[in-house]
């Protein structure tokens, strides 16, 4: 145990451990960032830039930031705070989301970040983007209007699963979930909902059929207290840069 | 020849080597006309790949298609020097013709109309592609022929020669298009510069080993006239070459890389198209040095998917090459150096011109920024150490390597040495190929290329910086106005905001979509500068774009993200009257006409009093 090993958060010290990112050493010390595509057992990804801080004045992903001791990290200020919330808000109306009619509401990370951030309109027009569901999979509803593409599905198919069911096409704006079949079907994949990829969808895409609305409203998840105060869950499951490899 | 071996014939040709899937799909795509999903399949099966990541590569550019886009598949390049040349009512006119709508397929599945991100021939536009072959100077006689030739289904190859005929439109030339340095020369001296050590201590008995690290001096001498020459990177971020090259030689790594970054995909430029055209051995060299000096074995040219014409006589220099000894083993007759080099077609995506998204499409994948660092220097092409320069550098790094770093440092500036080739167009009477040495001003280009009331100059593309009337004396140079080589006039008579516009198009048409605020923002940006053009724009509207660019500034995940949002701040900056008089009121205003959404109810109850409209435009202005 080094204390050398410390940064400053917003005027708090965390110690971490050398490999870490910022944001896993934060997440350890209790102290949340909002994030959407990092995920404790997996390799960051830095591409929802939620997780976005300032480090010694410089923009950079908290996820993928490897901590080094001495740094000077921003992250609750009026500024980063308004960025995260425009993100969230590019989010909410790039796809289709209608939370009252949604089976994840009150468990969805993009929810709850809403409420955190304080995002109180959509601020731009909404996009409303076709994009058909897919029901053909016997357990298992693909509802692709809520998707923000922040690939954990992808990743925990093809890194833990090793069946490649998901992957992405298109591109920018375009850009879409694919399933690894002909027909583009999901029952025409090996997919099953015991697989990790059915597991960590943040948003509503990834749905068990024959399952809606087991936990009343007012009981979810987030409903207790805001996604901050559940920091603990987002705690890294093991040292080292992160996640699988 | 059915499907099933005409893909079968592609994949042997490519050792059903993942890597290169992107080549597997252009020349299947080439063959059998589009990407079916059965296509992918079998392409899958052959490369043992998941079929989801080969349609995810698919899915990425734009030169694949996994959808029918006709046999005749009609490409007009949309830069805004296309535009003003006209491009747009030709198009409409080519479309009348062929009773179709852009961007759809005739109803016989035979030909689809569709615009395209800058083709690069923007000295000769308008310019078009045609099953991804460049025809330029379109006109409406051109159409003519040309939509009667598709209605007979002419094959293209019988379509009149002279249409794809490419001109160089060299207007002045320097060190770099006036080289006239047989093929080798820049290899045999920089050999020679370890030879001089060998000489030295010859009377020793010298083992093989020995030998070597004699070449090692050669490769270290020519990489200290690299050093010398200060030369920096010529696409746009300025690198010191010498020390990019350095770090890569001491990087640890199995094997190395040579990439020459031939993707020019920044709107307004087309130089590398002419170094490629007329000094391909130069930019050849210039990369068989690189590889002597890192000691990389294995080089790959990225060409842009629009310069598919390039193909063939690029790999013919690379055939005579091998056969003169300057590629394949013991280059020179030098025991133990060996380097080839292979060129890769890209597929229609600018953001692969970014080194590290070029190196995943080099891969056979989607061409995203990977995260850095670890940078391609020590972590590139298939995780090895690799060095990526633009052609331009390659072409000044082959005379350095034959005439010294001192010698190229004589030309230019101090900070900025040697030469800089200027890809001239838009309102001038002799745009095309200027070549000066750094520290030209941009008034003297001006006068060079017969600018004549010149209102703005949009330099190094897009994402560069657009100049006024009052800062013609600055000077192209890395401490000045930095450029990758586009050089856009505008004359007094064009609209800025629609110059705005179509850059604005641009980013969000080419955003890969990896990070939200490049991915959404573009998009958002476009929606924006399309609600000023229509006449409902606000100041509000201006605020969001500042508050959007902050954004992107922050947090996107490349350069693309952060340069997004350039041409509107540089243009609200000094053209600020071209949006003003665009903006009807100081209040927010929607994107949709409220009242017209109206008209249906009044016409459903017969009413058109003024109670059944809203307040009008002029009343919310009071």
């Amino acid at each position: 145990m080094s204390e050398t090993n410390t940064f400053i958060l917003d005027d708090q010290e965390i110690p971490f451990t050398p490999g870490q990112s910022v944001m896993q050493a934060a997440l350890s010390a209790g102290v949340f960032i909002p994030h959407l595509c990092y995920h404790p057992e997996f390799r960051p990804h830095g591409s929802c830039k939620l997780c976005t801080v300032k480090i010694n004045g410089r923009p950079a992903t908290s996820c993928t930031t490897p901590a080094a001791h001495g740094m000077e990290v921003e992250s609750n200020t009026p500024e980063i705070l308004d960025k995260r919330r425009t993100l969230v808000q590019m989010l909410l109306i790039e796809g289709n989301h209608f939370c009252p009619s949604c089976e994840k509401s009150g468990f969805c990370k993009l929810q709850a970040l809403g409420y955190e951030l304080g995002v109180m309109t959509p601020r731009f027009n909404l996009m409303y983007p076709t994009r058909p569901v897919d029901a053909s999979h016997p357990d298992v509803l693909l509802d692709f209007n809520r998707c923000i593409l922040c690939e954990l599905c992808i990743r925990a198919s093809t890194e833990v699963d090793g069946k490649f069911v998901f992957a992405l096409s298109g591109r920018g704006i375009k850009k879409h979930l694919v399933v690894n079949a002909e027909s583009g079907r999901l029952a025409d994949t090996n997919f099953s909902l015991t697989d990790k990829a059915a597991q960590v969808c943040p948003v509503g895409v990834i749905l068990p059929k024959r399952m809606g609305f087991a936990v009343p409203i007012g009981q979810r998840h987030f409903d207790d207290a805001p996604i901050s105060a559940h920091v603990d869950e987002f705690k890294p499951v093991m040292p080292g840069p992160g996640g699988r490899s | 020849m059915n499907d099933t071996d005409a893909i079968n014939e592609v994949l042997v040709r490519h050792g059903k080597d993942g890597t290169r899937l992107m080549q597997i799909l252009r020349e299947t795509q080439e063959e059998l006309g589009w990407l079916s999903p059965a296509t992918l399949t079998a392409i899958a099966a052959g490369i043992n790949w998941p079929r989801s990541r080969v349609e995810s590569t698919a899915g990425f550019y734009s030169f694949f298609h996994t959808t029918p886009l006709g046999r005749y598949r009609v490409l007009w390049s949309d830069n805004i020097t296309d535009r003003m040349l006209g491009n747009m009512d030709l198009m409409q006119a080519m479309c009348k013709k062929l009773w179709l709508e852009p961007g759809r397929v005739s109803a016989d599945g035979l030909v689809s109309v569709d615009t395209t991100s800058c083709t690069g021939m923007c000295d000769q536009g308008p310019a078009i592609l045609v099953n991804y072959r460049a025809i330029t100077h379109m006109t409406a006689e051109r159409i003519d022929q040309m939509v009667e030739l598709i209605h007979n289904q002419t094959p293209i190859t019988e379509w009149p020669a002279e249409w794809f005929k490419i001109e160089d439109n060299i207007r002045r030339a320097d060190i770099l298009l006036t080289n006239t340095m047989p093929p080798g020369e820049a290899l045999r001296i920089s050999f020679a510069r370890g030879a001089a050590t060998e000489v030295e201590t010859s009377f020793s008995e010298r083992s093989w080993h020995e030998s070597m690290q004699a070449s090692d001096i050669g490769a270290s001498a020519t990489l200290d006239e690299i050093k010398k020459s200060a030369l920096r990177g010529r696409g746009g971020a300025g690198f010191t070459t010498g020390l990019k090259w350095e770090a890569c030689h001491n990087a640890p790594g199995r094997t190395r890389y040579v990439v020459c970054n031939a993707d020019e995909g920044e709107p307004g430029t087309f130089k590398d198209r002419v170094l490629l055209t007329r000094q391909p051995d130069l930019v050849l060299e210039g990369m068989t040095v690189a590889a002597y000096i890192i000691g990389a074995n294995k080089g790959f040219v990225y060409l842009r998917g629009e310069y598919r014409y390039l193909l063939e006589p690029l790999n013919a220099v690379l055939a005579k090459r091998r056969k003169l000894g300057l590629l394949g083993e013991n280059i020179l007759g030098r025991e133990g150096f060996n380097f080839d080099i292979e060129v890769h077609l890209g597929a229609g995506a600018y953001v692969c011109g970014e080194e590290s998204a070029l190196i995943e499409s080099l891969e056979g994948k989607r061409g995203v920024p990977r995260n850095r660092p670890p940078y391609p220097v020590t972590n590139g092409f298939l995780n090895q150490p690799t060095v990526v320069n633009n052609v331009e550098t390659f072409a000044s790094a082959a005379l350095i390597a034959a005439k010294g770093g001192d010698w190229y440092r004589s030309f230019g500036s101090a900070r900025s040495t040697g030469t800089k080739i200027l890809s001239v167009s838009g309102d001038c009477e002799r745009p095309g190929i200027y070549e000066y040495p750094f520290g030209v001003t941009v008034r003297q280009v001006l006068e060079e290329c017969g600018a004549h009331n010149t209102q703005a100059v949009q330099v190094s593309g897009p994402s560069g910086i657009c100049l006024n009337r009052d800062e013609f004396d600055r000077r192209i140079a890395f401490g000045d106005v930095p450029t990758a080589g586009a050089f856009m006039v505008f004359g007094q008579q064009r609209d800025i905001f629609e110059v705005v516009r179509n850059f604005v198009h641009f980013f969000a048409h080419e955003s890969c979509g990896f990070c939200t605020p490049c991915r959404v923002g573009t998009t958002l940006l476009k929606n924006l500068v399309d609600k000023i053009a229509d006449g409902n724009g606000t100041r509000t509207d201006i605020d969001e774009i500042f508050h959007l660019n902050r954004l992107l500034q922050t947090t996107a995940h490349c350069g693309l993200g952060h340069t997004a949002c350039n041409p509107l701040l540089y243009t609200l900056e000094k053209f600020r009257p071209a949006y003003e008089r665009r903006l009807k009121l100081l209040k927010f205003v929607p994107a949709f006409d409220l009242d017209a959404a109206l008209s249906q109810a009044r016409q459903m109850t017969g009413r058109d009093d003024a109670g059944a409209h809203l307040e009008t435009q002029s009343e919310i202005a009071q």
